[in-house]
């Protein structure tokens, strides 16, 4: 019986590990459902930017309040995470802080953790009275209404409860606090305690070592089902991020192939295509399974901080448009995609897509392709190509432009110039006065 | 001071069996709009004062392409890129300066891909490099002193990263350049980008430019400098909307220079 703690133990992080693993396959799953895009180029440029924009947080600190506590979570998040190791090896066998044999510097490991704990709580507590308290405007945008509103929330008390536990169960260890070595911070949470029986302190300890676990354990899971995949995601997706100037956009090479016929005077215009040749591709998007896997691979990414949508200038002068809501709707409508798969076998259709369904037309048509939202994301997402993807679809596949768009199109078409002039007056400025 | 302006086509260039030292894409606004091709003719003339061997390609000249390709019509778009490489690989250009930042983010960016490769630059790029070469004098003459906004086209600054060129050129005329508080990669939209200059905007509770050009005021400026001739559009008509235009004008930093060199 005397094994039954690290059997429990075993079990619970086989479970969560392995549930968490499940759903993780489904993600990726997801992901590949998207168009497959060459990404082998730029590698070079792509870690320099790992290690910029994702490890070193540059584009974070752009807003320094938000950007300094954000950076004291994510290093708390980092090297916290480096006690769970020793968690681990005790539950499994049985031991009580195993590496405590390094001494000083045991102490030093767990003075920083417990500092950084503290700070990582301070610093949530700030986070959620920007939220709840000072109500910042990006907070509160109606894409914000419901489920992700309670996401925001649920994280930043499952980090409270979570360094909370930590410090309790420093603070409770008798023998812990007995050595000195490295309780900066519990040693002023065990004077509470004092009083409290050496029985119950060890109850209370253990109590919160169980759950400290347990806590990581879930949070872990609930990754999957929130917007907090970032922890992870970010790095694949400032790999993956843009590495061109941010004003090319890409020439769409099925298009390049059609107009090169259609400038040959040599092709023959009543040409059957031959036998087995490939249906032509979709312009554009009008689906989930229309965007490359790096746009789905963003839609899980974004941990909706809202930073692209308070720069949109669209959405500062009160038009429909939202990028976040662009991010959000995109990866709702790849997990309805996914359930759907999962419940099926393979993709049947719903009546749904996420044009329209998801993505109205007037969201659309408000955007000036300024790339300030592209500028402001600090983990490289790019919602100004998925706007771009959906104009397409909706411009070639539909013919559906706004109708000044059509004449503008047509004036192009005609007389080379967006405007109806002729473009044999194009020289005319050189002689007026 | 009304030196006449010289200006060749590449036609001509051609026929005397001569090659430029760089061919000026003028675009639609700097061809058509009467404002912008007031802009044309300023850099023209600084051109012309300078003594770059320049053509322009006049009649032979067509849309880049740039508002198709953002309001998603990608056929359209690379039938314009197509048409266009033609005629410039036909003259054999090398080098482009262009006044207007979505032609010059279009060829210098998109047309590579489609087999136009070109050395493309921005107009006040061009101009600093001229300074540099001291091939221009900028003095600061009628503008020394004043105060003057600069407002960051999103296809030169965001899509391109060029942010001192033109605030190098403007602190040249020795002017007292004050900064809003979106600028340079944080820089608020005209609200023209994107295609929008051609079509009404979505229902909102303000229009873009006079979003921005609140902002500008803010500055208390004597002068908004900007550089892209649709910027210039619409910050010009926000400063009408807010009633300031006998105050406040919005000049595209080549006229700046132009003016305080009397040309």
């Amino acid at each position: 019986m005397d094994y039954l703690p690290n059997i429990i133990f075993l079990l619970i992080l086989g479970v969560g590990i392995g549930y968490f693993t499940k759903n993780i396959r489904i993600v990726i799953r997801n992901i590949k459902l998207g168009l497959e895009v060459d990404a082998s180029d730029h590698r070079k440029e792509r870690w320099n930017n790992v290690i910029r924009i994702a490890l070193g947080q540059s584009k974070m600190v752009v807003r320094p309040v938000s950007g300094f506590m954000h950076l004291i979570v994510y290093v708390g998040f980092v090297i916290i995470n480096i006690e769970v190791l020793e968690i681990i090896i005790d539950g499994i066998f049985g031991t009580h802080r195993i590496f405590s044999f390094l001494g000083g510097f045991y102490g030093f490991l767990i003075g920083c953790f417990e500092l950084l704990a503290a700070l990582v709580f301070i610093a949530v507590i700030v986070f959620w009275v920007r939220r709840n308290v000072l109500k910042l405007a990006r907070f509160w945008k109606p894409e914000m209404k419901g489920w992700p509103k309670k996401d925001a929330d649920f994280i930043l008390y499952f980090e409270m409860v979570l360094m909370t536990l930590f410090l309790v169960m420093n603070a409770t260890d008798v023998h812990f606090q007995a050595m000195n070595n490295g309780n900066w911070v519990s040693q002023f949470i065990a004077v509470a305690f004092e009083g409290v029986s050496v029985n119950s302190l060890h109850q209370i300890e253990r109590t919160s070592w169980w759950l400290h676990i347990i806590g990581i354990l879930v949070f872990l899971n609930y990754l999957y089902y929130s917007k907090h995949l970032h922890i992870l995601l970010a790095f694949p997706n400032v790999y993956f991020g843009r590495v061109n100037p941010t004003g090319q956009f890409k020439n769409l090479a099925s298009v390049t192939k059609e107009v090169k016929l259609m400038m040959d005077p040599a092709a023959d215009p009543y040409a059957a295509p031959p036998e087995g040749a490939e249906a032509p591709a979709k312009f554009g998007a009008s689906d989930v399974a229309d965007l490359s896997q790096i746009q789905l691979l963003n839609a899980y990414t974004c941990t909706e901080c809202g930073r692209c949508t308070s720069e949109c200038p669209a959405n500062q002068t009160g038009k429909k448009l939202s990028p976040r809501k662009i991010m959000m709707d995109t990866r709702d409508r790849l997990e309805e995609v996914g359930k759907n798969i999962d419940k099926n076998g393979s993709f049947q259709p719903d009546g749904k897509q996420l044009l329209d369904d998801y993505i109205t037309r007037e969201e659309l048509w408000a955007c000036t392709t300024c790339n300030a939202c592209v500028e402001a994301c600090p983990v490289s997402i790019d919602p100004l190509s998925i706007i771009m993807d959906m104009r397409q679809y909706l411009v070639m596949e539909q013919s559906a432009a706004p109708n000044e768009l059509n004449v503008t199109m047509t004036n192009i078409e005609n007389n080379a110039a967006p405007w109806p002039f002729n473009q044999m007056d194009r020289a005319n400025w050189i002689n007026e006065s | 001071m009304n030196e006449v302006l010289k200006v060749p086509t590449m036609a001509q260039y051609m026929a005397e069996g001569k090659q430029p030292e760089v061919l000026f894409w003028v675009g639609c606004a700097g061809s058509f709009d009467d404002r912008a091709k007031k802009i044309t003719k300023a850099f023209a003339k600084l051109l012309n004062r300078c003594q770059v061997d320049f053509a322009v390609l006049g009649t032979e000249e067509g849309c880049t392409g740039d508002p198709a390709k953002r309001a998603g019509n990608e056929f359209l778009f690379q039938m314009q890129a197509l048409m266009n490489i033609q005629v410039l690989d036909g003259y054999e250009v090398k080098k482009i300066v262009t006044t207007c930042p979505h032609c010059f983010n279009t060829l210098k960016n998109e047309y590579p891909e489609l087999g136009g490769s070109y050395e493309v630059m921005h107009h006040t790029q061009f101009l600093k490099a001229l300074l540099n070469e001291g091939r221009l004098k900028v003095e600061g003459g009628m503008f020394k002193g004043k105060r003057i906004t600069y407002h960051d086209p999103c296809y030169l600054g965001r899509a391109n990263n060029e942010y001192e060129a033109p605030r190098d050129l403007l602190r040249k005329l020795e002017v007292e350049l004050v900064e809003m508080k979106r600028c340079k990669s944080r820089g608020l939209c005209c609200g023209a980008g994107g295609a929008q200059m051609f079509k009404e905007p979505e229902k909102g509770n303000k229009d873009i430019n006079i979003e921005r050009t609140e902002e500008a005021l803010e500055t208390e400026p004597t002068i908004i400098a900007a550089g892209c001739p649709f910027c210039n559009t619409m910050m010009t008509d926000g400063v009408k909307a807010k009633e300031k235009e006998n105050d406040i004008q919005v000049m595209d930093v080549a006229e700046m220079i132009a003016n305080a060199a009397d040309l």
